[in-house]
């Protein structure tokens, strides 16, 4: 075999497909991130909380009854995404006349509940879920999990479809409208506080989508969406929260960088996206994709 | 209006001069350092008006400065002390440049984003013990004749602290500096406007903060004789974002009350487990949505109400006579 730079292709392709996964997931939540930012003007801190209950949504609707990973798929990210409803309606709603500021201390208190309750039940240990699509195929520089293939199309299908439905359709241009001048959108006779609830419901269900889409790949447990949103935190300063295209190409492609270091410089693999996200506030502080406000 | 800022402080003071023959020391010195902590911290939110969620930084890298320095380089106490705070104030610099660039809920998780960047640091670099942290950091006698091994003794060194650090921030809200503080908050546009350097300020303001909050970090070290991670984690930063608000944020005294509050609940519920985490965040929750302006914001403002309604008694009374 070929050796590329003294690193074995094995090693430098499995980093990118760990990389492209990684990416996966960053897309999906900052996608979610962004998707709720653009309406509610709130950075939603429970999304790392409601990625994770996605997963255990998943692992309990297995555990108690008996649906498998495909009927998880669906009814999941419908659950948690009526979980998030109620939070909008009941509590983040009153909040929306005050400093946004406020917002995220409510959706950090929020988080904070339900680790800890998930933390109660279950313990920090992870629990495991049976990888669906076992089996791979061996591409010759290295092999190919199906499981990990399918998380990367699907999250791409996914945030593609998102972006159509909101750059390209009807309801699509009321959401983007909504976002630019509610009030005026609000005497054209649309009703705005639903259309507001539904987009923190979806945003929410993407998060839980990829918590299903994790539990197999990493073990379930209450911490995992916990640092993982402080990463896509800074995804999502990187990229700018103004353009629903920019954070799908910032998530992937900060997961593939990310994924790249560990192959070349493993001792600075949790800390690149940060270091990037410095230099990128220091050049264009609006981010990547962001523009000026 | 008259302030009554000095004459609470005196009286907070001497109280806490005698608080040792009731309460604990340890737990005392616990209480007052995060006391600091949260004091520095509501300098940026309160006055500013920016939210820092990664404040735990400066706070826990300036615990392992202080460990590190006094344990294995055998610096003294003070020293260690002011070498944590020393390389808080440089961290703060750092950050803090970067972190003005944006504001708001961006400022917020740029601040969350670097402490993260500052943690996984601390858990790679061999200096800081990895999860065992830097245990057992001697306490030496402080200037060559305080001996700090004696808890009362460290005590009143703490509370000196303690007061010399408030008493910074207090003169920082209260000076020309301060009121530009509070116009940058109030009116951002208009304060550049006026000619002013706004990130300039901003910057300051935020180096004073993590200098301060430096110092806080370094001085636990000292009492707790301990740098750990669980001091730069994103929680300790939501702790103190938590202290500051039931205390009142953009008040005197209450990221003390608040410290205080915090603190006391958790040594009461330190053998519930994770439920502390759940009830901080059901403390979150109920204190956003129903008294956002914290304990001494809420007794503020009754006690404004109630003396604006004697004023109106009076001049009604004066009216019909």
């Amino acid at each position: 075999m070929f050796e590329l730079l003294g690193i074995p292709p094995q090693a430098l392709f499995g980093q990118l497909l760990l990389g492209l996964i990684n990416g996966a997931f960053y897309a999906l939540l900052s996608l979610g991130l962004a998707v709720i930012f653009g309406m509610l003007n709130v950075i939603n801190f429970t999304h790392g909380a409601q990625y994770m209950m996605g997963a255990f949504t998943a692992y309990m609707l297995l555990q108690y009854l008996g649906i498998g990973y495909w009927g998880a798929l669906i009814l999941a990210p419908i659950i948690v995404g009526i979980f998030g409803i109620i939070l909008e309606r009941l509590l983040l709603s009153r909040l929306y006349h005050i400093d946004h500021l406020y917002g995220l201390l409510l959706t950090f208190g929020l988080a904070l509940i339900i680790e800890g309750i998930f933390r109660q039940q279950y313990g920090s240990s992870g629990l495991p879920y049976t990888n669906p699509i076992p089996g791979g195929t061996n591409l010759g520089f290295m092999f190919l999990p199906w499981y990990r293939a399918w998380v990367v199309v699907l999250s791409l299908v996914v945030c593609l479809a998102t972006w159509f439905m909101i750059e390209k359709t009807k309801l699509g241009s009321y959401l983007r409208a909504a976002t630019e001048n509610p009030t005026l959108v609000r005497a054209f006779g649309i009703n705005v506080p639903r259309m507001m609830t539904l987009t923190y419901g979806f945003g929410v269900a993407l998060a839980a989508l990829a918590g299903v889409l994790a539990a197999p790949i990493y073990s379930v447990n209450p911490v995992m969406g916990a640092n993982l949103i402080i990463v896509v935190f800074a995804v999502v300063v990187i990229g700018g929260m103004g353009s629903i295209m920019g954070s799908i190409i910032t998530g992937f492609g900060l997961g593939i960088i990310e994924g790249l270091t560990k192959v070349f410089y493993p001792e600075a693999s949790s800390t690149v996206i940060f270091i990037i996200m410095a230099i990128v506030l220091m050049i264009r502080p609006a981010g990547l994709f962001g523009t000026p406000r | 209006m008259k302030s009554y800022d000095m004459p609470i402080f005196a009286a907070l003071i001497a109280v806490l001069l005698f608080a040792p023959l009731a309460l604990y020391p340890v737990f005392l010195m616990k209480v007052l350092c995060f006391a600091l902590f949260a004091v520095a911290f509501n300098l940026l939110i309160g006055y500013v008006g920016l939210l820092s969620f990664g404040h735990a930084m400066f706070f826990g890298f300036a615990a392992y400065i202080s460990a590190y320095t006094v344990k294995s380089w055998g610096w003294s106490p003070e020293f260690g002390i002011l070498g944590g705070t020393a390389v808080a104030m440089l961290m703060g610099v750092v950050a803090g440049s970067i972190a003005i660039r944006r504001q708001g809920i961006y400022f917020a998780m740029v601040t969350l984003a670097l402490a993260q960047m500052v943690f996984f640091f601390c858990l790679q670099a061999p200096f800081t013990g990895g999860e065992d942290g830097i245990q057992a950091v001697p306490r030496r006698p402080m200037f060559g004749f305080l001996d700090i091994s004696n808890d009362l003794v460290l005590y009143y060194v703490v509370l000196v602290i303690f007061a010399a650090g408030f008493l910074i921030i207090h003169r920082t809200i209260h000076s020309p500096f301060g009121q530009v503080l509070k116009a940058i908050r109030e009116n951002e546009q208009r304060a550049v406007s006026l000619g002013y350097k706004i990130d300039h300020y901003k910057l300051m303001a935020f180096v004073i903060s993590a200098t301060l909050s430096g110092l806080a970090g370094a001085t636990k070290a000292i009492v707790f004789q301990l740098a750990s991670l669980t001091d730069v984690t994103w929680q300790m930063s939501g702790e103190v974002v938590l202290m500051t608000l039931v205390g009142g944020m953009g008040t005197v005294f209450g990221p003390i009350a608040g410290a205080a509050v915090i603190i006391t609940m958790q040594n009461y519920l330190a053998g519930f487990g994770e439920w502390v985490l759940v009830i901080q965040g059901v403390i979150f929750v109920v204190t956003v949505l129903l008294f956002r302006r914290g304990i001494v914001g809420e007794i503020t403002a009754y006690l404004r109400a109630r003396s604006a309604a004697k004023a109106a008694a009076a001049a009604g009374a004066a009216q019909t006579a």
